[in-house]
């Protein structure tokens, strides 16, 4: 069911007086919840949980041609699917844009960033490089799929151990892994949406929230240097709110880049 | 020859949790009633819940599952539609609702539907028939209309029986230690209204902890103990 | 049949995986369960009763169970490219059949009851642990249902049956190689799926329906202690 016009003038409300509903602040996230390792027979994987949300993000490795115009440097794919088990709202079939965006959005964030050293996934220049491709699959929809969704991709990352490669053979020895991690940078790529609500700007909405939710703003940033935005939804922005969109991510990046360290022991 | 009476629950109040094809009660005299079926001997049931026996009619109280509509409940719904003679309201059933403007308790001019009721708009009704066509509501008794202010929370229409509590109790429990006007309907809205924001989510937590612990017997005093910890804070 | 044979795992012949069930993983699901046999780990959710679309396929005298079998593709050790295939739509099929002798869809008629089975770790009979999930996740919607259905995969291998096939035990090359049979039964004895990919004599089958019977008895344990305990926490 959709969210009340009712619910949403008093969630509106409450926020204009700077509360939520459930006692968090405007950038307050909820409980972050990361395991990695969740699926054996992938190379990486993570269960991202923000409060009743949760995502499945899995890495599967393959060695193939590079692309013409990088001959020394491996490939990545980002897919996602917004599961019909995880929301009365998303129905069986090919995907659907909000599935293809989430892809796509994830997909920038890591890429613009460097993140993923692509120059070390070259096998044999011209010849074979690894790809690295990043499912991402929706569990439960409570709202701020594309956030959870960012936080997997990178966890899983971190987790993921690079599969043996045969050579002489030239296949990829599946199920059994090498010590290798995959090259990734130090600094962790934070993907961060903020929503505007009525007048007010909040972050980590619930799904009642993002129903009301008039436009957003993703930002993928790492050490407050921003690689990646993407603005969704069709509500305008000013230029005031677009610069508070800006200082708030930059203070809020920091604080989840603290929160999440833990997990990535 | 004597008949076997094996007995899987003793009293009311001793409930178990009891599953489809799961054999509850086995004699002669037992009789199915609602969620059951008699095979034989043996009463077994058909549904996921709480197993009961009353004189001898042994009965399964859903734990979950999508509403059933009855003739005479008061439901929560939303304008999903409007027609040229009427609303069509989504209360959450398998079925769809719809209100004629026939059913409103004053004249409504065929043009101006959308001012008496406009789509996502949340109204109270009564169910005064079900047929094949669907179900049709009626607003035109006192305490039912369209909701102005407040909030809407959504629970499972099987745990509605709890948060009304015997003759109101519950629910009257709650209304009073927050300050706040609460409707239920049938189909598991639930329209909270108080002064503040604040009495509103306080009475939604309350709600929120009646429907968690709806299995265990001795709820009101729990709630009652439950409202002077959260009152003490 | 000799007990002795040495199972890869070390397992007894008429031993299953260690079993795992919980209900209610899926918050905004109807009702949701979550099944294990050992690694291979299925969940499942239910939406509905609710109305059936398309329109043009709805059934005027008796409801629809409509399920969706998936892998997520990291399932396996070879990705699985997302979206349906067409072993996928056969199980999804296959999982229809064997739920829908208990399901009581006749109380609803032009309705439709979705069921959505994924795959999050493949390690053999992935079309079982996800009829086990789906059973307890259709209850857990307050779906009326005859009884509960309980699905496992007896193996043949070379001349050796053995309950619970996991992945090695699938490609056994040895003798007569593998032979792969799912069978799910209601907990009161009734077959509703079986099925078998091999080489097998009608007297080893019937020893197969046998094993698989008692295990299914096993299996049915689990899924009830999971249905009647559902704020346990998870290990």
């Amino acid at each position: 069911m959709m969210t009340s016009n009712l619910t949403g003038e008093r969630i509106k409300k409450y926020l204009s007086e700077g509360k939520r509903f459930d006692n968090r602040k405007l950038e307050e996230f909820r409980e972050i919840s990361i395991e990695t390792g969740v699926s054996k027979n992938a190379e990486g994987s993570a269960r991202v949980k923000l409060g009743k949300t949760e995502v499945l993000v899995g890495i599967k490795m393959n060695v193939s041609e590079p692309y013409s115009d990088s001959p020394d440097k491996g490939n990545m794919m980002v897919t996602a699917e917004l599961l019909p088990l995880s929301s009365p709202r998303f129905e069986n079939g090919p995907p659907k844009f909000p599935a293809i965006e989430l892809g796509r959005v994830i997909d920038r964030g890591i890429r613009e960033s460097k993140f993923i050293d692509f120059e070390k996934l070259c096998i044999k220049k011209g010849e074979k490089v690894w790809t690295v491709f990043i499912d991402i699959y929706s569990i439960n929809d409570d709202g701020n799929l594309l956030d959870a969704a960012g936080l997997g991709a990178i966890a899983a990352l971190k987790n993921a151990k690079i599969p043996k490669y045969d050579e002489k053979n030239e296949k990829v020895l599946f199920g059994e892994l090498s010590k290798d991690s995959i090259p990734l940078a130090k600094e962790i790529p934070i993907s961060l949406t903020i929503h505007k609500v009525g007048d007010s700007l909040i972050v980590d909405p619930t799904r009642e929230e993002e129903d009301i939710s008039e436009t957003r703003v993703t930002i993928g940033s790492s050490n407050g240097v921003i690689s990646s935005m993407q603005k969704g939804n069709s509500k305008s922005l000013s230029v005031e709110e677009m610069s508070k969109i800006l200082d708030l991510t930059e203070k809020i990046e920091k604080e989840i880049s603290k929160k999440i360290e833990r997990f990535f022991k | 020859m004597q008949i076997k009476e094996r007995q899987y629950i003793k009293k009311m109040t001793d409930r178990k949790i009891i599953i489809p094809g799961e054999v509850i009660f086995e004699g002669e005299d037992y009789l199915p009633g609602e969620g059951t079926e008699k095979k034989g001997k043996e009463i077994i049931s058909l549904r996921y819940g709480l197993a009961e026996e009353s004189n001898k009619l042994v009965k399964v109280i859903p734990l979950s599952g999508v509403y059933q509509p009855r003739r005479g409940n008061v439901v929560i719904g939303r304008v999903e539609n409007i027609t040229f003679n009427g609303w069509i309201i989504d209360i959450g059933a398998s079925d769809r609702a719809f209100l004629s403007l026939t059913e409103v308790p004053r004249y409504v001019n065929k043009d101006g539907l959308d001012e008496v009721m406009d789509f996502n708009n949340m109204v109270v009704a009564k169910i005064w028939g079900i047929n094949k066509r669907g179900i049709d509501l009626s607003i035109k008794s006192r305490g039912l209309g369209k909701i102005d202010e407040g909030m809407i929370i959504k629970i499972n229409s099987n745990k509605v029986p709890r948060v009304i509590g015997k003759e109101g109790s519950m629910v009257n429990l709650i209304k009073e230690n927050t300050n706040c006007n609460i409707t239920v309907g049938q189909n598991g809205l639930i329209w909270i209204q108080g002064d503040k924001i604040e009495d509103e989510l306080f009475a939604k937590k309350a709600v929120l902890f009646v429907v968690e612990k709806s299995f265990i017997s001795g709820l009101t005093d729990e709630l009652k103990k439950w409202f002077d910890k959260e009152k003490g804070k | 049949m000799t007990k002795e044979f040495k199972r890869p795992d070390g397992r007894k012949v008429d031993e299953l995986r260690e079993m795992k069930a919980k209900v209610g993983v899926v918050p905004n699901a109807d009702g949701s369960a979550m099944f294990s046999f050992g690694d291979t780990v299925a969940i499942a959710a239910v939406y509905g009763p609710k109305e059936h679309h398309p329109r043009n396929q709805r059934n005027p005298e008796e409801g629809t169970l409509r399920c969706t079998y998936n892998m997520l593709s990291f399932s396996v050790t070879d990705r699985i490219r997302p979206g349906p295939s067409r072993r996928s739509t056969e199980i999804s099929k296959i999982t229809e059949w064997a739920l829908e002798p208990v399901v009581m869809i006749e109380k609803y008629p032009n309705m439709v009851i979705d069921v959505h089975v994924n795959i999050l770790q493949a390690n053999a009979s992935t079309r079982c642990a996800g009829i086990n999930a789906a059973a307890m996740a259709l209850a857990h919607a307050g779906i009326p249902m005859k009884d509960i259905v309980s699905s496992v995969s007896i193996g043949k291998l070379d001349k050796q049956l053995v309950v619970d096939v996991n992945k090695y035990e699938e490609d056994w090359e040895e003798g007569e190689g593998a032979t792969d049979i799912p069978i799910t039964f209601t907990n009161s004895g009734e077959l509703t799926h079986i099925q078998l990919d091999g080489k097998i004599t009608s007297k080893q089958l019937k020893e197969a329906i046998e094993l698989a019977r008692e295990a299914t008895k096993k299996i049915y344990e689990v899924q009830k202690e999971a249905l009647k305990n559902p704020l346990r926490e998870e290990k």
